[in-house]
């Protein structure tokens, strides 16, 4: 095989070959295990059914859209109260009901949302409370 | 209308395909084999095809009119339109393929008043543009779920790339872009009718399949969700050899890892390797140093030549007889 410009055209390729497979050089073949999540916040110990708004498989499907949905009810119609699948009734608010059992949003929130590089903007307007203090 | 409608029924058995395999449970040949084997086949082909288009020999300079060349210290050299050394032609590739120039000459041509009239066309070049850009854009955003930690340039792409934040998830202006982008492509080979006339199944192929990977994309993000941890477990495990078959994070997880795979496994077979072959562009990477130095081709045969030398030694003695003068007694 002939090449001509031989040289340029290796060093085109290995150029190539260098970013098409940055994804496998870069984390060094390590395999990364999936975070892991602390729900032993002191206020979460003290219930006595450990039950988030709705069941958990739903909010780990579904968190961000009743987020979105509070945040409608709550900025823009003042409805300030959620009846849950089960019938209870919770108060909508992220600062007070939210983080008032998950309020280890470094272990909880962010150990997921920085994993998969999902930063929505609810710390934009939102306190965090363990910051505050 | 016959190549349009070949692509949007190849594209449609295209989008049934990982339906019907998820509905089968093969999970295993969705999320890793075809993974893999679509990859391998990218690389391996872009390769291939490279190397192919490296054994033809590039003996001239091939000079374009669209610069004044270097010439007599008194006329204006245009380096970037016709280089004659090694930065020009790194200006003018660079134009080239980060800028489109050469689309940007486009032109269009219309019958006026029973008169031919021609002028600048420059929608072509700026969709073209726009498209290229913002997939770049695209790519580089979803090596979010490959590397983890995630590098910091890949978060600062994405905040800058949804800066407007508008909605939650924020909506990235390159999904808009590119949407805007590729169905104005693919609008104009519809609707121009001489665009169509040379139109083949394999000119909307890859417009179509990109829009539906680009759709399945952008309804998983701003309307039915995904877990985001599966996706990030599935890729970072394909990028560090230890794959972990996952089940059930959607059918349109499953469409766009499939219409993905498919665009690598198109890609080296098609003309999408104008991604490769941009740089090899003759008229754009060549110097024009015609006049400068002599290239030699080289499938030239070997000339026997019969020089004066040689012809004065043969017939010397014949020559001194006729009183002819010579150069060497």
């Amino acid at each position: 095989m002939k090449l001509y410009n031989g040289g340029k055209i290796i060093a085109g390729i290995v150029v190539f070959l260098i970013a098409a497979t940055f994804p496998f050089w870069y984390g060094r073949g390590k395999a990364v295990r999936p975070p892991d999540l602390k729900l032993d916040t002191p206020v979460i110990q003290q219930l006595k059914e450990k039950l988030c708004v709705e069941p958990a498989p739903y909010m780990r499907a579904n968190h961000m859209k009743l987020l979105t949905v509070w945040r409608d009810a709550a900025v823009r119609e003042g409805n300030r109260s959620y009846t849950a699948i089960n019938g209870r009734v919770y108060t909508i608010s992220l600062t007070s009901t939210c983080l008032e059992c998950h309020s280890n949003k470094k272990q909880f929130c962010d150990r997921c949302h920085n994993y998969a590089g999902a930063k929505p903007a609810c710390w934009n307007c939102h306190i965090i409370p363990e910051e505050v203090r | 209308m016959k190549n349009l409608g070949i692509s949007i029924i190849a594209v449609v058995i295209l989008l049934m395909l990982p339906i019907g395999a998820a509905a089968a449970e093969w999970y295993s040949l969705l999320t890793v084999a075809l993974p893999y084997g679509a990859l391998t086949v990218f690389l391996l082909g872009f390769i291939y095809r490279v190397l192919l288009w490296a054994q033809s020999p590039v003996p001239f300079r091939i000079t374009t009119t669209c610069g004044q060349e270097k010439s007599l210290p008194w006329i204006r050299t245009n380096s970037l339109e016709s280089p004659s050394g090694l930065f020009g032609v790194i200006g003018r590739m660079a134009l080239e393929i980060l800028l489109f120039r050469s689309l940007f000459r486009n032109t269009g041509a219309e019958i006026l008043e029973k008169r031919p009239v021609y002028g600048s066309a420059k929608w072509l070049w700026l969709f073209g543009l726009l498209l290229h850009w913002s997939l770049l854009f695209i790519l580089l955003r979803h090596l979010r779920f490959f590397v983890e930690p995630i590098a910091p340039f890949i978060n600062a792409l994405s905040a800058f790339d949804g800066l407007f934040e508008t909605g939650v998830p924020t909506l990235y202006l390159s999904d808009l872009v590119f949407l805007t982008a590729a169905t104005a492509l693919f609008l104009r080979r519809v609707v121009l009718v001489r665009v169509r006339y040379f139109s083949l199944p394999q000119d909307y192929f890859p417009l179509l399949l990109l829009l539906c990977t680009a759709g399945s994309g952008i309804l998983m993000r701003h309307f039915t969700k995904v877990n985001l941890i599966k996706v990030k477990e599935l890729a970072t495990g394909w990028v560090s050899f230890s794959p972990v078959i996952q089940e059930g994070i959607g059918p349109l997880f499953s469409i766009h890892l499939f219409l993905v795979c498919t665009l690598l496994v198109w890609f080296p077979l098609s003309k999408l390797m104008h991604m490769g072959g941009i740089f090899l562009s003759p008229t754009r990477n060549l110097a024009n140093d015609n006049r400068m130095r002599r290239h030699l081709n080289p499938w030239d045969a070997p000339v026997r030549v019969h020089t004066y030398e040689e012809y004065e030694d043969e017939f010397r003695d014949k020559m001194k007889t006729a009183g002819l003068p010579v150069e060497r007694e």
